[in-house]
Order: structure tokens, then C-alpha cells, then sequence
């Protein structure tokens, strides 16, 4: 008997321009559940991807069951034991539920045709070892999304997995439905299954794990046993560092009320919320990944339709407006995947930068290019734009030169309210420090600023005041000194508030 | 049926749902054989549903191909030249090497053809859209640098008898079609490689890290596409008599709405046999129906139009139901 | 030195290949590049040209338009046929808008329904190939007057030199090479096709900016049909049978991406008129016709396969 099935030694990975994981080292123990906390950007969602074969590590090694291993595929890490569970499930929604647990790997004779009794058999016996409610010949596309999971898992049971990682596994279930994952990841303990258990939930990484390890910055900042520490000392070790000395904000001057939003609901995403911004005002939004942010401000933007609620701009009733209407209001929307919703990334900075604009790039529908060409100069050194020249495709430039051109885009119109969805996730140091500061100097300009973030150190340096929101609602509001991350840890990590309406 | 989803339905009527969202094609299969059995005498006479399975045998046989590759979410524009080469081949052989060798060197041109069909699109990564564009012309060339522009005629007219072969009213080749459908609806169903085509349609990067040979995969049914051109090109050879430099001409067209009118998926990872069966017979059943009923062939051309768009929208609204 | 032959080769081999082509035809047939021969090929390409523009408009936002074999068919008919009962100028009036409206009909279910493109303009295949003979009632039509009306001056005039077909191609081909170019019109399709997500959270009416593509393809296949119906001075019923395919298959060779957002209209020009010089090419050289259909599939496979390869080595470089 091994005390330790699984151990990472000294594990690196760099990406261009970012040390995503440096000189990582942990392991995992037999039956016991350990937790992987940090925060977004931390490493962790790379080093499960190296574990489960994804990503090949750059140092380092994974010594796995007493040998050091290579795991070459995500095939290969399954065969060997070790299963990653993501968020997006990895499932073919036609295939049965005994198919998907066997997929790619399904017992056949030599002619390639399915051993039917074998598999059924199999799948069921990982079904029943489950307690699923469900049997091997249901096709999984009828099956609701927690009971998908739950195919995922049994995934372990049929290769008799050593280690299970799961990555978020909550984010989309009900109450009694993590229950019911909760007894099952105990039931995997119990036979002396390793699991490694991600998520940003604080609640439940107490309520279930043995170990934590905290990660910031790629680098491991220690493991502990749960039982000996508490929610402040994991956070402190997640964050690590003083906010005054990154972030500049603006002088808390404030006009006229510019945007009010009153009982936005949308069935499945988020009810009754309300909230107001102001000129000069940075108002900060934070919650967890899935706790609706950003379909709010989508909403409010236009690109999506709200079920029932109230839009004000200025004071004046503006129902829900499209896009178009909203960008002619004076209203700019920063979204979350600048990749998908952000840039056309084939054309370069200066057609990106008129997109939402054309009509006042152009006359009589005829663009105007030595416009164009002088706003794309006059951010691309405001911001100081990294780029070849206007034309150069914006998918060649790095994640924070690409930001800007979305910052630009908006900025060019002179908006009057900017909501800017994660403005700095997954781009270097130095850009973000740039972009916190230009939030700063728009505010003291006189706009008014929304901004989303699941950073908590940003949402608070940046903001004067911060909405907190969990599962579709805004549970909290601090301003002034109630603005401290144990605050907003406790509003969206306790909060129980009631389920999203179906 | 909007009012039995807002009343939550029970059980069983949510089972017979969707049932029907699955197999709406039969139903509407029925409703078609039931309008044409008022509307004309003849209609529901076996002479002529054994007149509607030959006819319909000879697209289905295509549409079984065309159905793989779909599933796969890929698309194959060129079965119908390759059904001229192999009828022309099949034929202008014949001379030369003797029946049966010429029928085998005909199906192995298909299967040649749908090998590259899939190879460049598995090596190259172009669109399929692409590929069997470029071959659809391309081999239709083939066609007429064979044939020389000229219709081939069979001398030996024995030849033409082969598929006069009757269970009842069924033809050899309507029975070929089915016994076709059931073989490759086993092959989906119930083979590594037909479980395969449905998780690389579905999603092909998990397919991919589940360990599937992707690449492989795919080259396997456009060569499964291609031979079966073939086989419908003998089939049609046999059964004229000569092989047509033209043959074949927009019937991956008609394939291709066979196989959508059935509710098998462009963007792949659905559909099956059953459900393409439904949609040959369906559009067998509509050319048939309305021809017995003397109306003018453009009033056929205009409906086909017309349900292939209903077929879609349908589609758009049951789908959009089950994920609401 | 030989990577840069490799870079040259990739980038611009497709060129060169037709270049080394040119050359070959040309010492073999002595009338090939002579101005008259050039002309004719131009003549010959003016009718899938023009179309060719419209459908360059739909595939750069992503999607394709199946149907304007058909809709050339029926528009050549109608244009011959109003004009025996109605005179030229209502003729040409009546089919520019019936090629606008069938075109906005697609528009209408794949840019507002969101209807898969292909499928609906297979479907407006089949639909307009039966009205096609319902209008005809299955018989060709002739231009009655055809040695005194100004109608041939589409197909058969020219204006100093020039074949009036050639003429109205080249400028077709400026006027939709300026829209795309410089026109919000133009940049909002090229924002659709590159990212319709995106152009959505750019305030662009995404559903509008398809349904116009359509209309316009429309368009140029009504222009088409005039070209043709003055040349032929009458119409089959299978006159367009194909053309589709032709005008796709000029579109990709000049580079245009099928999924959208890449491309341009004198890349479409490069595309069909290079499909014109083989076919006119392998023609002098004595080839029968149907030599050229084996030499598309060819320069197709290449010409996107190459295309491929110097977008991979410019993502991953």
C-alpha cells in the first residue's frame, strides 16, 4: 500500500509571455479528496490539463503509482487510471449512457463489432457501484445535466480510476444534486480513490476536502489539512498581497445617474436585479463564474432579451434597447471574450476600432478611411498599442494589445457608460496595470464605469462601490470600508439564497 | 401538441413525443400515402408501391452513403458522377474484360474515388463542401473523356436481366436498398465504427481525445459514399441498358434532400438508416403520387422545394422545444 | 534562397502554375493571347462572371447561394419571353426585380429564420426550376424581333471595341469591388463572416447584412440573365443547369473563404476569369471541352490546399 498515488515534482509550464505554471509540486494520497484553490489565472486549470494529458508539461515530472510517468493523451491518462471531469462534459448526447462510459474504448470482437452484453454489463455494474438512477440503454442526450456527470464518473468506476479530478463539478447543479455528487465523490474516497476537487466555492471545498493547496501566480503557496485551518487563512494565502500598492482609484466625485436598472429577470439566468451608476463612478459587479454577471450586462446591453425588468438611461424609461440603440445611447460593452465577442480577429486595429461606429466613419455610407486611420493613431498611442500598422490582423498581437483595440473600439465614440465584462483576465501584468489605470481616468473624466470581474483584488481596487452576486441575484452591496475580500468572500460563498426561478 | 408542453405531460405522452420528434418523417410518410390513396386509385395498388420502392431504390442507395458521411458532419457532393463513371465503366468494359470483371472494376472506381474524397479531406482539412465540389466536376470530366460524349450501349443484353428478379413487387433492387439500409443501420448501431461516426459528429475533439483515429474514421465513409454511388450506377446500368454520360446528373442533389427531409443533421451527430429510409420513401412516394395524379412535373420541383424548407423549419422548432 | 523559392512558390504558386500554363497554350496555339481571343474569353466569363460577383457578396459572410443556376434559368426566360409580350425596358424592369425578390425570399429564411443555407437554396433550386416550366409550360422561348431590337446590345453590342457583356461585367465588377471596399455595407459583410458574434456586440444588425447579400445576388443573376437572354435571344429550360456549381467553383479558385469574412471581388475576377482561359486554352489546344472540368477539379484541390497552408504558416509563424 502506497501512501501516495500520485505526486507532481517540480512541474513548469510557460506559455508565450506567461509562466502559467512554475516549479509545481503536490500529491495525492489514497482516499482522500484535495482540494486545488486559487484564484483565476493561478495555474490551476493548467495543471489539471498536464495531469490529464492535455498540456506536456516544459520540467519536471508526475511520479504516479511509485514510477515516474509520461501521460501522452487524454486517452492514455484514462487508461492509466487518472480521469479529468471538466465543466464542459466530454459526451456524446446520441450515443447510450454504457456507450459514453466506454467511448473510443468500447469492447469489440475482431471484426469491430460491439460486444453489446459485455458492455452493457460492464457500464451497468459502474452504474449500480454509482447508485445512478438511471440505466446503461438511456441515450445521454435525454438525461439532465447532473445525471451527465454522473456518466462521467462512472467513467471511473469501468477503468477503475486511481485519480479523479474534478473541475468545477457544481457550477451547474441544484442543492440536492451536489448532495448527491457529494455522497458519490465520498463513495469513490471510501475505495481509496484519489480526487482532486477544483472550485472556487469555499463552502465546499470545507465541507469536503482533507487537503487544500493553494496556488497563486503558478506557484504553489502550500498545502494544508482542512481541518487545521479556516476561510481567512486560505484566503489570505490566495490573495497574498496588499491592495493600495497595485491599483489607482479614481476621486470618488459623482454626477447625474446615468444608468438604472430596475428587476432585470431572465428565467434561468437571473431575477430581480437592480442596480445604478452614476458619473464618475466606478461600480464594481463580483460573483463566481455562472452567477449571471455577465448575461446581466449583455442584457442590459441588448444582446440578449430579459423576460421582465426596466432599463433607465438618464431618467429616462429606454425599455430594452438593441445593440444599435444602446451603442447611438452612448452606452459601450467590453465583453468577456474579446476572441468571440470582441474583435473580427482577420482585420486589423483600424477596422476594429469603427465597427460599432460606421455611420460616423463614413458619409453617405462611404467610409472614411483618413478618419479611421486617425483614430486608430490617436488610441494606438493613448494606449500605446503594440502593432505593426493599422491593416496588421489583430489575431497576430498579444491578449492585452488585443484588449486595447476593444477598449479603443468603445473609447472612440466617446461613450457616456462603459461596462467592461473581466477587462484584464488572461493578459500580462503590464497591460492590466494600464488598463486599471485608464478605468481610473475615465471615471475622473465623468464617465460612468461597470466593472465585472471575478478578481477579487481588482473589483475592489478599482471600484467605489461593489455589487456581490450569486446564482443569478445580487445578494450584497459594500461601499467605503465594508469593501474588504472577507466581505465579499462571505456574500457569494454563504450566501444561500434562493434558486434561480426555472 | 404546444398545448401538451405546457401542460406538463405525463409520462408517456412526453415518450411518444419524442418519439415523434425522432421520427417525425413516418409521420409524415403516412400522411402523404394516405392523401394519395384518396386522391388517386392507382395509387395504393402493389404493382405501383413496388413502382415507388424501384424508384426510390436508386437515391436511397445513394442517401445510405450520403447518410454516413453526414453523421460524420461532413457532406459528398459527387455521388452522382460517381455513379455515371461506374454505370459507364460497367458497361464499356464489358468488351473488354468480360460482365462481372467490369461490374467489380466499376464498384472499385467508386470505392477509388470515395477513398480520395476522404483523404483529402482528412489530410488537407479543406471543407468537404470543397473537395467533392471540385471531384463532382472533375469526375463528371472522367465521365466524358470515357465515354466521348456518346451514351454506351450493352451488347449483351442478358445483362439487363440481371435485376429482374421479383420477391412479389419488390425488385432486386428495391430489396438490395433495404437489405443496404438494415447492413449499415447495424453498422451504426452496433460496430465501433458506426458509434465512432456519431461522437465525431457530435464532437470531434472529444472524439478525438477519447482516442478515435479521427482521420481514418472519416476516409473509411467517404469510401463507404463513394462505392455505394457505384453500386446505384450498376444498378442503373442494368436497368437501362446503357450508360449515359449525363446519368446521375443533380442527384446528389436529390440525395441530399432525401437524407435532410429523413432529419438526419447537416452540422452532423444526428440521424440514422431509419430515418433517411423514411425520407427516400417520402420523396418516392411524393414524385410517385403526383405523377399518378397527372399533375405537371414542375408542381413536383415546386413542392420538393416547399417541404425541404418545412422539413427545416420543423426541425428548427421541435429542436429549439427540447431545449427549452 | 531555398526557402525563399518555397515561400514564393506557396504563396504565389497557384499564379505561377497558370502563368506556366498561359505560356505553354501560347506556344502551342498562336491565337491564344491575341486581343481578339482575350476578348472572347472575357465575353465567355461575363455571364458567370457577373453572377459570380452577387454569390462573392454571400460567401463572404459565411454562407452560400445554390440557387442562382436556377434563378439564371427562370430570369433568362422571363426576360425573353416579357419581352415579346411587353417590350426591352419592361423585360429588363420585371426581371431585375424578380431576380431581387427570389433573392430576398433566401435572405429572408437563412439571414431572419436562421434556416441552414445550403438547404434553403437547394430547396429554391428545386422550387424555381419548377417554376421554370410552369412559366415556359416546358417549351424554349425566342426573342420574336431579334434582328431589330435594341435588347441585343447586352449580349452582342460593343462599345468602342469592347463587347458590351465585357463592358458590363468589368463595371459590375468595380461598382461591387467598391461597395465591399469602401461602404459600411461592405464592412459590415466582412464583419459578419468574420465574426457574426462579434459584429453583434458591435451594434451590427447581423440578420440585416445577410439578407442584403442575398438580395444583391439576386441582382447580379438578373443581370446575368439580360446578358444572356440578348446573346441567345431566347432560353432553354435548362440554360442555367450548373451554373451554380461553375460560379462556386470561380469563387473558391480565387481564394474567397467559404467560411466567410475572407476574400474579395477581384479575387473572385482572378477566379472565373482563369477558369475561362483553361477552358478557352484547352480548347485551342484541341482538347474537347470536358477536359476542362478534369482540369478544375485539379486546380480547386490546389488552389485551396496551397491557400491552407499559407494561412497555417502565417497563424503559426
Amino acid at each position: 500500500m502506497q501512501d501516495v498515488i500520485l505526486k507532481v515534482d517540480g512541474i513548469t509550464k510557460t506559455f508565450p509571455g506567461v509562466k502559467a505554471l512554475d516549479n509545481v509540486s503536490f500529491d495525492i494520497r489514497p482516499g482522500e479528496v484535495h482540494a486545488l484553490v486559487g484564484e483565476n489565472g493561478a495555474g490551476k486549470s493548467t495543471l489539471m490539463k498536464v495531469l490529464a494529458g492535455l498540456h506536456q508539461p516544459d520540467g519536471g515530472e508526475i511520479v504516479y503509482l511509485g514510477e515516474p510517468t509520461n501521460v501522452s493523451n487524454p486517452l492514455d491518462a484514462r487508461q492509466k487510471g487518472i480521469l479529468l471531469i471538466h465543466q464542459e462534459l466530454s459526451l456524446s448526447p446520441e450515443l447510450s449512457v454504457a456507450e459514453n462510459i466506454y467511448l473510443g474504448a468500447w469492447p469489440t470482437n475482431r471484426f469491430g463489432v460491439l460486444r453489446k452484453k459485455e458492455l452493457r454489463r460492464n457500464a451497468s455494474a459502474a452504474l449500480e457501484a454509482l447508485g445512478c438512477g438511471f440505466g446503461p440503454d438511456v441515450r445521454v442526450g435525454t438525461l439532465s445535466v447532473a445525471m451527465q456527470q454522473m456518466v462521467e464518473i462512472a467513467r471511473a468506476e469501468a477503468f477503475r480510476a486511481n485519480v479523479v479530478i474534478f473541475d468545477e463539478p457544481t457550477a451547474s447543479l441544484t442543492d440536492a444534486e451536489k448532495e448527491q455528487l457529494f455522497h458519490t465523490i465520498r463513495g469513490l474516497q471510501a475505495r481509496g480513490v484519489g480526487i482532486v476537487y477544483i472550485s472556487h466555492k469555499m463552502d465546499e471545498i470545507f465541507d469536503i476536502t482533507d487537503r487544500i493547496t493553494v496556488l497563486r501566480d503558478g506557484q504553489v503557496q502550500g498545502t494544508i489539512d482542512t481541518a487545521d485551518t479556516d476561510l481567512n487563512n486560505v484566503t489570505r494565502m490566495m490573495i497574498g498581497r496588499t491592495l493600495d500598492a497595485y491599483f489607482v482609484k479614481a476621486k470618488a466625485e459623482f454626477g447625474a445617474e446615468v444608468l438604472r436598472v430596475e428587476n432585470l429577470t431572465k428565467t434561468g439566468l437571473f431575477r430581480e436585479v437592480s442596480f445604478s451608476v452614476r458619473e464618475g463612478e466606478v461600480l464594481g459587479l463580483y460573483g463566481l463564474v455562472g452567477a449571471g454577471r455577465s448575461e446581466v450586462v449583455e442584457t442590459v446591453f441588448g444582446v440578449r432579451r430579459a423576460d421582465a425588468g426596466k432599463v433607465y438611461w438618464k431618467g429616462g424609461d429606454i425599455g430594452l434597447p438593441t445593440p444599435r440603440q444602446s451603442i447611438d445611447m452612448g452606452m459601450a460593452l467590453v465583453p468577456e471574450s474579446r476572441k468571440e465577442q470582441g474583435l473580427v480577429l482577420m482585420m486589423g486595429g483600424r477596422e476594429n476600432t469603427s465597427l460599432p461606429h460606421l455611420s460616423m466613419f463614413s458619409e453617405l455610407s462611404v467610409m472614411n478611411k483618413s478618419k479611421e486611420l486617425a483614430a486608430f493613431e490617436k488610441y494606438r498611442s493613448a494606449l500605446s498599442i503594440k502593432t505593426t500598422g493599422p491593416d496588421q490582423a489583430v489575431s497576430q498581437l498579444s491578449g492585452g494589445n488585443q484588449q486595447k483595440f476593444v477598449l479603443a473600439k468603445w473609447l472612440c465614440a466617446d461613450p457616456k457608460l462603459i461596462i467592461l465584462d473581466e477587462p484584464t483576465r488572461g493578459i500580462d501584468v503590464g497591460s492590466k496595470s494600464a488598463i486599471h489605470e485608464l478605468i481610473a481616468h475615465l471615471a475622473e473624466q465623468g464617465l460612468a464605469v461597470v466593472v465585472i470581474s471575478s478578481e477579487m483584488p481588482e473589483v475592489l481596487g478599482v471600484s467605489h462601490r461593489v455589487l456581490a452576486m450569486s446564482e443569478g441575484a445580487v445578494v450584497a452591496e459594500f461601499g467605503g470600508a465594508q469593501m474588504t475580500e472577507e466581505n465579499l468572500i462571505d456574500a457569494v460563498s454563504h450566501h444561500r439564497g434562493p434558486m434561480v426561478a426555472e | 401538441m404546444s398545448h401538451a408542453t405546457e401542460t406538463l405531460p405525463p409520462a408517456s405522452l412526453g415518450k411518444a413525443l419524442s418519439w415523434l420528434l425522432r421520427n417525425h418523417i413516418w409521420v409524415f410518410l403516412g400522411l402523404t400515402v394516405l392523401v394519395f390513396s384518396f386522391a388517386s386509385p392507382y395509387f395504393l395498388t402493389v404493382n405501383n408501391l413496388g413502382n415507388i420502392l424501384t424508384q426510390g431504390a436508386f437515391i436511397g442507395i445513394l442517401a445510405i452513403g450520403m447518410t454516413m458521411v453526414m453523421i460524420d458532419g461532413e457532406i459528398d457532393l459527387s455521388v452522382g458522377a460517381i455513379l455515371a463513371l461506374a454505370s459507364a465503366l460497367a458497361i464499356g468494359l464489358q468488351d473488354v474484360v468480360g460482365v462481372w470483371p467490369a461490374v467489380i472494376l466499376g464498384l472499385l472506381s467508386g470505392t477509388a474515388l470515395g477513398f480520395v474524397n476522404g483523404t483529402l479531406v482528412a489530410l488537407s482539412g479543406m471543407h468537404s463542401f470543397i473537395v467533392t465540389l471540385g471531384a463532382l466536376i472533375g469526375i463528371r470530366g472522367l465521365v466524358f473523356v470515357y465515354t466521348g460524349e456518346n451514351a454506351l450501349m450493352v451488347q449483351d443484353f442478358t445483362y439487363t436481366e440481371i435485376p429482374e428478379i421479383y420477391l412479389g413487387p419488390i425488385s432486386l433492387t428495391a430489396m438490395l436498398f433495404f437489405v443496404l439500409a438494415l447492413f449499415f443501420q447495424w453498422i451504426l448501431s452496433s460496430t465501433r465504427h458506426g458509434r465512432e461516426t456519431y461522437a465525431v459528429g457530435d464532437n470531434i475533439e472529444a472524439a478525438h481525445d477519447a482516442g478515435i483515429n479521427v482521420k481514418r474514421h472519416k476516409i473509411v465513409n467517404f469510401t463507404i459514399c463513394g462505392t455505394l454511388a457505384a453500386v446505384c450506377g450498376i444498378l442503373l446500368s442494368m436497368r437501362l441498358g446503357t450508360a449515359e454520360p449525363n446519368a446521375g446528373r443533380i442527384w446528389e442533389l436529390w440525395t441530399i434532400i432525401a437524407v435532410v427531409l429523413g432529419g438526419t443533421r447537416l452540422q452532423g451527430g444526428f440521424g440514422s438508416m431509419w430515418m433517411t429510409v423514411g425520407g427516400v420513401l417520402t420523396l418516392a412516394v411524393l414524385r410517385n403520387g403526383l405523377r399518378l395524379l397527372n399533375t405537371p412535373n414542375y408542381v413536383e420541383l415546386m413542392v420538393m422545394g416547399v417541404v425541404l424548407v418545412l422539413a427545416l423549419v420543423l426541425d428548427k422548432l421541435l429542436n429549439h422545444r427540447k431545449v427549452t | 534562397m531555398g526557402q525563399l523559392i518555397k515561400n514564393v512558390l506557396r504563396r504565389h504558386g497557384l499564379l505561377l502554375a497558370f502563368l506556366v500554363f498561359l505560356a505553354v497554350v501560347a506556344v502551342n496555339a498562336e491565337a491564344f493571347l491575341t486581343p481578339g481571343n482575350i476578348l472572347d474569353v472575357l465575353r465567355q466569363v461575363s455571364i458567370t462572371g457577373m453572377m459570380a460577383l452577387g454569390v462573392t457578396f454571400v460567401v463572404l459572410t459565411g454562407r452560400l447561394d445554390l440557387s442562382v443556376g436556377s434563378l439564371l434559368t427562370l430570369l433568362t426566360v422571363i426576360v425573353v419571353d416579357q419581352h415579346n409580350i411587353s417590350g426591352p425596358f419592361p423585360a429588363i424592369v420585371m426581371t431585375l426585380l424578380a431576380g431581387a425578390a427570389i433573392g430576398a425570399f433566401n435572405g429572408l429564411l437563412i439571414g431572419f429564420v436562421g434556416l441552414n443555407a445550403l438547404i434553403v437554396t437547394l430547396a429554391m433550386l428545386s422550387f424555381l426550376q419548377g417554376l421554370v416550366l410552369f412559366y415556359s409550360g416546358g417549351s424554349n422561348v425566342n426573342v420574336q424581333n431579334a434582328q431589330d431590337t435594341w435588347f441585343a446590345v447586352f449580349g452582342r453590342g460593343s462599345f468602342l471595341g469592347l463587347p458590351v457583356p465585357v463592358l458590363l461585367f468589368l463595371s459590375g465588377a468595380i461598382v461591387a469591388g467598391l461597395v465591399l471596399a469602401f461602404t459600411t455595407f461592405g464592412r459590415r459583410i466582412y464583419a459578419v463572416g468574420g465574426n457574426e458574434t462579434a459584429s453583434i456586440f458591435s451594434g451590427i444588425n447581423a440578420p440585416w447584412t445577410v439578407f442584403w447579400t442575398y438580395v444583391v445576388s439576386g441582382l447580379t443573376t438578373a443581370i446575368a440573365a439580360v446578358i444572356m437572354g440578348s446573346r441567345v435571344m431566347g432560353a432553354q429550360n435548362t440554360i442555367g443547369q450548373g451554373y451554380e456549381l461553375t460560379v462556386l467553383a470561380g469563387v473558391i479558385l480565387g481564394g474567397t473563404s467559404l467560411l466567410g469574412g475572407s476574400g474579395s471581388i477581384w479575387r473572385t475576377v482572378i477566379g472565373i476569369s482563369m477558369l475561362g482561359f483553361i477552358q478557352n486554352g484547352l480548347l485551342l489546344l484541341g482538347y474537347p471541352y470536358y477536359v476542362q472540368w478534369l482540369v478544375t477539379w485539379a486546380v480547386i484541390i490546389i488552389a485551396v490546399w496551397i491557400d491552407l497552408g499559407a494561412k497555417r504558416g502565417r497563424i503559426f509563424a
